[in-house]
């Protein structure tokens, strides 16, 4: 008898997703339905989708989810919290729908300490509209918004989120983790884990800080963009845990 | 047994939705309707519900969107200004078929405008507000007791038809005390929810709340389906109130707080032999058409506190079979009853001219 | 003996397992094409694979099962 070393987690459905080459939400969908399974909540799940190339998650979680205005994503997770106090609810935003036109929701969601988790991919650029300038992009970074580089000057400088919530009282986790090496999935898949659990006891507010890949409007090669990661956006973004007060 | 109690209507309203069920309100303040807020956040703590204010307009209207999705009744309020802030999440809330109580105590606009009584946001109301073919259902009170029981209408309606539910009040009558008779008020009527995105739970499959289609047919597809929502609601739910209309040469048409100052008005030009007639519509959207085709007088007079935006649609109710004026006051100023009178008396003269 | 499988309609052919394989036995099939125009990966040599899981841990669109005889 043949014993599974890995298959797709059951919370994924059968679409192959949409998103491009080598691009990182399909990985990190992969490893919140991941948790999900080993969790067993899957029957207790509300997902809230963000605006962005993630808008169309509920064709692949196979659990509950709603789509959010962009940017109000944490609002709309509230109002589910409040409404259904029992259920595991969680958001999942990119950087323009978190750090930009959600912003405020982020900040209030996480000083209310709102019992919710956020899954935030960080790529550093806003996806489905084709490679704008995002409120991650780094100083320098060229994109269809910034396309001398993004010169701090006049574009102002990158939002570090969890050391901004991490002022807050309200959040009870925040980290940041990257996908650009097979221990670093690791430890993202584990802090997602953690987030979730802290959820499970109620014990408030968290958030994971995904560094991600974006191929095609970086204009890189999948493999070239994961190196990105790992030599551009950890030293401009380091990892680790920001805040975990239990 | 009647519960009358003398209260502000911006409370009266608070504890109407409280009776219709209504458990979770989402607020942010903003003169004049902050005392539903305060209401709530007085009352719903000692009963389980949640009251929560919300950073913005923007962000309440989306905890209001994931409770609905959630299947709780919800409620906002806010007054004008807020409401355009809302509109994103309006439009959303109505293209998710999502059904909720959004309460709008006028004031005068544009812009920070006033924070007198106005009615200046008619067409906010009735247009929609928001991006996309929608509607929203527009109840117009206009006094403290129907404050409460339009609101539970709402509740109950909303539910029923899945649409978003718009009390739209004004200053005047979110500020001014009355006697409401609570017992009076339509008893909460809950729907079914198949569709709530209130997790699986073992029972079924995933419920997905959802307005992104990227395929234009399946986006027209339900559009569609909602405009037969729409045109069901638009033959069965128009609601108005109709008096002296039957002989009236002159019928004022006027909601809200306005219409009361009508009713003075037309008793006043009755005393003086002019026929004239009174039709207030409480549904502005369905807007009562029906009433208009069975009166036959010589010209309508449309009294609002606005430059005149319901007058559009009395227009368009009597396809302009007859002259339609317009008279009314704006920023915050109710117009007198003598004001009204004058423009009663002016049109008089141009339609009865005696031969 | 280690069986892994590549889900030829979710593979995108971003070669991302390619370069974390430590065995260097995963390679794009120049035969197979999926649906949307994409070569699939596939395993060169089954019999070298220790079940690592490193190419299904780094895998974006979770095309990639593992099972031990």
């Amino acid at each position: 008898m043949s014993e599974v070393i890995y298959k797709k987690p059951d919370s994924l459905s059968d679409k192959p997703f949409h998103y491009c080459p080598g691009c990182s939400h399909g990985l990190v969908h992969r490893l919140v339905a991941e948790v999900i399974d080993e969790l067993g909540i899957a029957d207790n799940t509300v997902a809230v989708a963000p605006v962005g190339c993630a808008v169309t998650a509920d064709e692949y979680f196979r659990f509950d989810t709603v789509q959010a205005a962009h940017g109000r994503a944490p609002a709309v997770a509230t109002g589910i919290r409040r409404a259904l106090p029992d259920r595991f609810v969680f958001a999942y935003q990119g950087d323009g729908d978190l750090a930009a036109i959600g912003t405020a929701e982020t900040v209030h969601a996480a000083a209310r300490g709102e019992n919710i988790s956020i899954i935030f991919i960080n790529n550093t650029i806003y996806g489905m509209t084709g490679g704008q300038m995002a409120p991650t992009t780094l100083p320098g970074q060229v994109t269809q918004t910034s396309p001398y580089g993004r010169d701090p000057y006049t574009q102002g400088y990158p939002l570090h989120i969890c050391e901004m919530l991490s002022a807050l009282n309200g959040p009870t986790f925040l980290t940041r983790t990257a996908v650009d090496s097979v221990p670093h999935i690791r430890e993202t898949k584990k802090a997602i884990r953690k987030a979730f659990s802290y959820q499970l006891q109620g014990k408030g507010f968290s958030l994971v800080e995904v560094l991600c890949a974006c191929p095609t409007n970086w204009g890189m090669s999948p493999t070239d963009a994961v190196r990105r990661i790992t030599e551009e956006m950890i030293p401009y973004y380091p990892l680790g845990v920001y805040k975990e007060e239990v | 047994m009647s519960e009358t109690v003398l209260m502000k209507g911006n409370e009266a309203l608070g504890e109407a939705a409280i009776r219709s069920g209504c458990r979770h309100f989402f607020g942010y303040p903003i003169t004049p309707q902050t005392e539903l807020s305060a209401y709530m956040a007085r009352k719903m703590p000692k009963i389980g519900g949640t009251f929560l204010q919300a950073e913005s307009e923007i962000a309440a209207i989306n905890m209001v969107y994931g409770a609905a999705a959630a299947g709780v009744r919800a409620m906002t309020s806010s007054s004008s200004p807020g409401i355009s802030l809302k509109s994103e999440g309006i439009s959303y809330i109505a293209a998710a078929d999502l059904p909720c109580v959004i309460v709008n105590i006028m004031r005068g606009g544009p812009g920070l405008g006033g924070i007198q009584p106005a009615q200046s946001d008619y067409f906010q109301a009735t247009r929609g507000g928001g991006h996309g073919d929608y509607h929203l259902l527009v109840l117009a009170p206009n006094s403290v007791q129907e404050m409460a029981c339009l609101t539970a209408d709402a509740f109950n309606l909303s539910e029923k038809y899945r649409i978003p539910a718009m009390i739209l009040g004004d200053g005047t009558l979110g500020q001014m005390m009355e006697p409401v008779d609570f017992s009076a008020l339509p008893k909460p009527v809950f729907a079914e929810k198949p569709w709530a995105t209130n997790a699986m739970g073992g029972r079924r499959g995933p419920n997905v709340i959802k307005t992104l289609y990227l395929l234009p047919e399946e986006l027209e597809a339900t559009i569609l389906e909602r405009e037969k929502k729409y045109d069901f609601l638009r033959e069965n739910l128009q609601r108005y109130e109709a008096r002296f209309t039957e002989d009236a040469d002159i019928i004022l048409c006027s909601y809200g707080i306005t219409s009361r100052v009508v009713e003075t008005a037309v008793r006043e030009l009755r005393n003086e032999g002019i026929k004239a007639g009174i039709i207030r519509p409480v549904t502005l959207w369905p807007f009562p058409e029906k009433i208009f085709k069975q009166v036959r007088p010589k010209a309508y007079l449309s009294v609002e506190m606005s430059m005149g935006q319901m007058v559009e649609d009395v227009k368009l109710a009597c396809e302009c079979r007859v002259p339609v004026y317009f008279t009314g006051r704006t920023g915050g100023i109710i117009p007198s009853p003598a004001e009204v009178i004058a423009k009663v008396k002016e049109i008089h003269r141009e339609v009865c001219a005696v031969v | 003996m280690k069986h892994v499988t590549f889900s030829e309609e979710r593979c995108k052919s971003c070669g991302i397992c390619v370069s974390v394989c430590p065995k260097k036995i995963i390679g794009i099939s120049h035969s197979k094409m999926n649906s949307k125009g994409f070569r699939p990966a596939e395993i060169i040599d089954q019999s070298q694979c220790v079940g690592c899981a490193f190419c299904a841990t780094v895998c974006p669109d979770a095309a990639i099962a593992i099972t031990a005889d």
